[in-house]
């Protein structure tokens, strides 16, 4: 396959960036997106240039590194992957592909493709765990679970944190992410004792990083390579007017 | 050197209790004093990090990654073990131990894997607590299912997502720290050196990843908690990103490597395509249960369906060779992973393998599917299926599926004694960086297992121990001439690759290092391929050092400079994994050497020889390395040839 | 009472300032249409003029309406700061974004069709909210009564294609903004439920995206039609 690349190279935050063409002749179309730009970086060293710097680890979908902005999309045209996840087959011969960072305010560019996710760790801190320290739990099957309860929080859990739901929302909001993660810990019973300071905690990490608003598009469901529901906002929604109006918490 | 493993005294039952109360303890006002560095953020780091943290100790946790939560550990899949006993089968501690000693092949201590079995109770209980999602039965239970290498079910899980719940659960509980001050977080952060003076530990040299700022980080206690080097092959299911590289630096500053050879190769994995190919997808082992292993008979058919002109569906059932029920009639397609491993290996090396490269077995479900119907499989399989037809773009309800043996975890690493303390006090190793508790092979399920149980349960009794041996004065400053000089180390290192301005990319040095490994100190190995291959590696070292080419500078965000430091430590593992295995004069668990096998092609184990923990000893550069025998005492298992025929 | 304060800045409590007041004026639509189907009424515009009088004059209505007022007033405000900030939010834009694969356009438009219906409330408001108020409005005698004849000065309005579908169109954007705002009012205030939602959803897409706003498009044309001898 011939295939041209438009890709978003910036030196780094500083400096401002451009769209730079690149064309790679030999594709084949079992290569995955990001093998594609392997061989497209071996070509560069070998001509002197630098590597396109880009995100990446597990490369099978689950460490939540990689994140491309595929032809206007999040994570390209499938729905429920990652960019890794992502094959040549489903690009044609001669195509062009435009690839850019995610663009948010709270995920600033770091290098080229790399943005800076630390935001998203910033939100957890605030509140996206169960205070239990190490070794005072009691015996795990004491707490009862329904299975179907169990399936849901798994649902909201299976989150990989990779920022596509803020990358595909048009006002770059973290709705999506910051609610997976309060809504797993509201509807497990461990997670109970704290939910009202988590909803409002984690809510305020969320605007303090910059991120918008929901205007509830329904675009974070649709690109989250986990298909995370958008029940779980309006949980969150709920938890955290419920605190709001509840909690002793006067001070804000 | 004399090695000390520190196993307690008394039966195995009492070991850990006895231990801990043996060990010392730090006041809960002086933890404060103490600072620990914790590198690596997986199930290990993190669990460790958040533990410590919890106790009052000042942490500095580091990552390569953007954040914590992207460790590798996440992409485990199938489980983690535990001997709770739930499922009212029979499982004790005891039966977990036996498994696992037994599953390693008889090469790992019976005191770790006690405890390793004593402690998997506590860490469910503590991941229950944090809010991990486990599946669960409909009354609201715990559910198990069973796993390779043994007879109960004791394997806890969360869909095929268990690794990145358990790792979210202990990232959660390290954020709960970072909250409170007392770990502070290094994202984006790379491990470059350790300080080791007057005989101890003292901190790292780390390079910022965004800035290429070379930083000193002191501290009391230094933890290694940074994976297996499985990268070494360059395809393996670890992620892109793992290496060798903290490990490595360590044992260049006198830590001993311990059976570096022992790698542990998964059978059912999707099989290479491309020249191209970054990186091996694992299927998970369950798919053995309804699968069935097969090649065809003849040479002429297997060119056939390589070529395209025969599809395999229109084999004749007589035509086939289902090798794993024809040499294993009790086992089948069940027997455990480096048999599996090896007979594929065996029948694609004698030209009867499929898939376009000749490096792949069919596993067929249209057995399963005709018995059970297609509902069945799918609910068993299903997202197993998909994720395969995503890769490979092919249905596996309509042709059989295609796969072949990859590296997958490595049992060897970093020699600890009991306290998980390496050979130079103060420097810990943890998880899977440590030479471990699998001995010559791991069990699935139990890679999760180990890492939280010495991160929870195991590194906050036996830190205190050194701390309070130690302590608090017992630091140095960061501008110590120690942490100078090793500043300057790395810095030459980085202006020594810089510089060499070469013309090959880094990746294809790791190509080829992986190849090299694969052919010849992979799934079988032989002295002459091994002697071969150590000598392949020292010309790839040569030509490392003459002819990469690494563009860009040290002062910004530089992928192929991360890379190269990583490679150049691979390639030099790799030249003592060599060593390793050609030392092992034996074959057992994962490591098998084709001159001891049994008569009909089984591996043949040398206990009166190598019953030992090989711990190497780094000489220095090019020189060859010191092996330490740490000899294995068995008094509570017989040892016993493994048969599954 | 900071903590009312930053809860109704907080990216949530704006939302559920939107919502609120949103469906606050989706309800006054249903109250308006029903009223206005007096329109239709062969009566010379006796049953609109009375109604109107009631509207005008009624205290709890008067009450009302000047909540009304501040509805929109905030929901518009709210918009704009809402607007700004979600911009701010991305403040470097994608060279080739392909939004239509993942999301409805309306869902993605609401601050242009809220400016489409801002602007057209105030030309609304104008025309017979103005001139009944302040205007001079011929008077009309039903029973002895005098009433402001509205009736008249909507047939005048009406006379006119353009202003007719300058109604309409603006009632087209009424139906794409409801068919969004009001399921999605429903979802900020985080009531979403496997068994209401639909229902919701439904109510949203069949009642408020289309029947009231082709309810309310029918009358101008309606009026059109009859001053002009059509029907």
């Amino acid at each position: 396959m011939k295939i041209n690349l438009k890709v978003w190279r910036q030196k780094n935050n500083n400096t401002p960036g451009k769209l730079v063409e690149y064309q790679l002749d030999n594709i084949s179309p079992d290569m995955s997106f990001l093998e594609m730009f392997d061989v497209l970086n071996g070509e560069l060293t070998k001509k002197g240039e630098e590597i396109v710097a880009f995100d990446h680890d597990c490369r099978e979908g689950i460490c939540g590194s990689c994140s491309m902005y595929i032809n206007g999309r999040a994570h390209g045209p499938q729905t429920g992957a990652t960019t890794c996840q992502l094959h040549m087959r489903s690009f044609n011969d001669g195509d062009t592909i435009v690839v850019e960072p995610w663009r948010a305010r709270a995920f600033p560019v770091i290098k080229d493709l790399v943005v800076d996710r630390s935001a998203f760790d910033r939100v957890i801190q605030a509140g996206g765990y169960v205070s239990v320290n190490t070794g005072s739990a009691r015996d795990a099957n004491e707490i009862l679970i329904p299975r179907t309860v169990a399936d849901e929080a798994m649902d909201a859990a299976a989150c990989i944190g990779c920022g596509a739901c803020v990358a595909a929302c048009k006002n770059a909001s973290a709705m999506l992410f910051v609610s997976a993660k309060v809504s797993q810990l509201a509807i497990l019973p461990q997670g109970k004792a704290e939910s009202q300071q988590r909803a409002e905690r984690m809510v305020a990490q969320m605007d303090a990083e910059g991120f918008g608003a929901c205007s509830f598009t329904g675009a974070c469901s649709v690109e989250c390579p986990k298909s995370i529901s958008l029940d779980h906002i309006a949980r969150m929604n709920r938890e955290y007017l419920g605190a709001k109006l509840t909690s002793d918490n006067v001070q804000g | 050197m004399k090695l000390d493993s520190k196993i307690p005294e008394g039966p195995l039952a009492e070991k850990w209790a006895r231990h801990k109360f043996g060990l010392k303890l730090v006041n809960p006002a002086n933890k404060r004093k103490y600072d620990i560095i914790v590198v690596g953020t997986g199930l290990a780091g993190a669990s460790a990090a958040a533990s410590l943290a919890e106790l009052g100790y000042n942490v500095k946790a580091l990552t390569f990654h953007d954040s914590a939560r992207r460790a590798h550990s996440i992409a485990a899949q199938g489980g983690i073990n535990a001997a709770k006993n739930y499922q009212n089968d029979g499982d004790s501690v005891f039966r977990l131990f036996y498994d696992t000693i037994k599953g390693g092949d008889y090469r790992a201590r019976e005191g770790n894997v006690y405890r390793l079995a004593e402690v998997s109770v506590n860490i469910i209980d503590q991941c229950v607590a944090q809010g991990v999602p486990f599946a669960r039965e409909y009354g609201g239970l715990l559910a198990n299912r069973s796993f390779g290498g043994a007879q109960v079910s004791r394997t806890f899980y969360a869909r095929g997502q268990t690794g990145q719940q358990l790792l979210l659960g202990a990232y959660s509980a390290l954020s709960r720290q970072v909250t409170t001050g007392k770990v502070k977080m290094l994202t984006r952060t790379e491990l470059l050196d350790i300080v080791v003076e007057g005989g101890k530990a003292r901190g790292i040299v780390t390079r910022n990843l965004i800035t290429g700022k070379i930083e000193s980080h002191s501290a009391h206690a230094v933890l290694l908690c940074t994976g297996g080097y499985g990268n070494v092959f360059y395809l393996s299911t670890n992620a892109m990103n793992s290496n060798v590289t903290a490990a490595w630096r360590a044992h260049k500053h006198g830590a001993l490597f311990a059976n570096p050879c022992f790698t542990q190769i998964h059978p059912t994995c999707i099989p290479v395509k491309g020249d191209y190919q970054s990186k091996l997808t694992l299927m998970s082992e369950s798919l053995r249960n309804d699968g069935r292993v097969w090649v065809p008979k003849t040479k002429e058919d297997a060119e056939k369906i390589r070529k395209g002109q025969l599809k395999p569906t229109d084999l004749k059932e007589e035509d086939r060779d289902y090798f794993l029920e024809r040499r294993y009639p009790s086992f089948g397609n069940l027997v455990p992973r480096d048999v599996a491993s090896r007979n594929a290996k065996y029948v694609c090396d004698e030209g009867r393998g499929v898939s376009k490269t000749g490096l792949a077995v069919y596993l067929d479900f249209a057995d399963a599917i005709k018995r059970d119907g297609r509902k069945t499989i799918e609910a068993k399989y299903g997202n197993l299926f998909e994720m395969y037809e995503k890769i490979v773009d092919d249905n596996p309800y309509e042709t059989p599926m295609m796969i072949y043996p990859a590296v997958h975890y490595t049992m060897g690493g970093l020699w600890v004694d009991y306290n998980l303390m390496t050979s130079i006090p103060g420097l810990y190793a943890l998880g899977e960086a440590n030479f471990s508790d699998h001995g010559a092979n791991r069990l699935g399920a139990s890679a999760l297992m180990q890492g939280l149980a010495d991160g929870y349960f195991v590194i906050p009794y036996t830190v205190g121990d050194y701390l309070a041996t130690i302590g608090p004065a017992d630091k140095l400053p960061v501008d110590a001439p120690a942490f100078k000089e090793a500043e300057q180390r790395v810095t030459d290192q980085i202006q020594r690759l810089l510089s060499i301005k070469g013309t090959k990319p880094v990746d294809e040095f790791h190509r080829q290092l992986g190849l090299i490994m694969w052919d010849y100190c992979g799934m079988s190995r032989n002295a002459e391929g091994l002697k071969k291959a150590k000598k392949m590696i020292q010309d790839l070292k040569a030509e490392f050092w003459s002819n990469v080419r690494i563009m860009g500078e040290n002062e910004e965000m530089n992928q192929s400079l991360e890379g190269a430091g990583r490679v150049a430590d691979f390639i030099e593992l790799g030249a003592l994994m060599v060593d390793d295995a050609l030392n092992r004069e034996e074959s057992c668990g994962g490591h098998f050497r084709e001159e001891h096998q049994t008569e009909d092609g089984e591996a043949l184990r040398d206990d009166a020889n190598f019953a030992y923990v090989a711990a190497w000893e780094y000489q220095g550069e090019n020189q060859p390395e010191t092996l330490h025998k740490e000899i294995l005492e068995f008094e509570n298992v017989k040892l016993t040839q493994r048969s599954y025929k | 009472m900071a903590w009312v304060t930053q809860t109704l800045s907080s990216s949530l409590g704006r939302k559920v300032i939107m919502s609120l007041t949103g469906l606050f004026l989706s309800t006054f639509l249903i109250v308006h249409m029903a009223g206005n189907l007096q329109l239709f009424k062969a009566d010379g515009g006796r049953a609109f003029n009375e109604y109107t009088y009631f509207m005008t004059h009624n205290p709890l209505i008067i009450t009302v309406s000047y909540l009304l007022y501040t509805s929109i007033l905030v929901h518009a405000l709210m918009a704009l700061v809402l607007t700004r900030h979600n911009s701010a939010s991305r403040p470097v834009k994608y060279a080739y974004s392909k939004p239509e694969a993942n999301s409805p356009w309306a869902s993605r438009n609401m601050g242009i069709l809220g400016t489409v219906l801002l602007v057209f409330i105030i030309i609304h408001m104008r025309t017979f909210w103005y001139e009944m108020h302040f205007g001079s409005v011929p008077m009309a005698e039903y029973d002895g009564k005098q009433y402001k004849d509205l009736y008249a000065v909507v047939k005048v309005a009406f006379a006119e294609w353009w202003y007719v579908l300058l109604y309409v169109l603006s009632m087209v954007a009424v139906g794409y903004h409801l068919a969004h705002g009001f399921q999605s009012g429903f979802q900020t205030l985080g009531v979403r439920h496997p068994k209401y939602t639909p229902i919701i959803e439904t109510v949203g897409r069949y009642f408020f995206a289309f029947i009231i706003p082709a309810a309310f498009a029918a009358m101008p044309i309606y009026v059109f039609l009859q001053v002009h001898g059509i029907l």
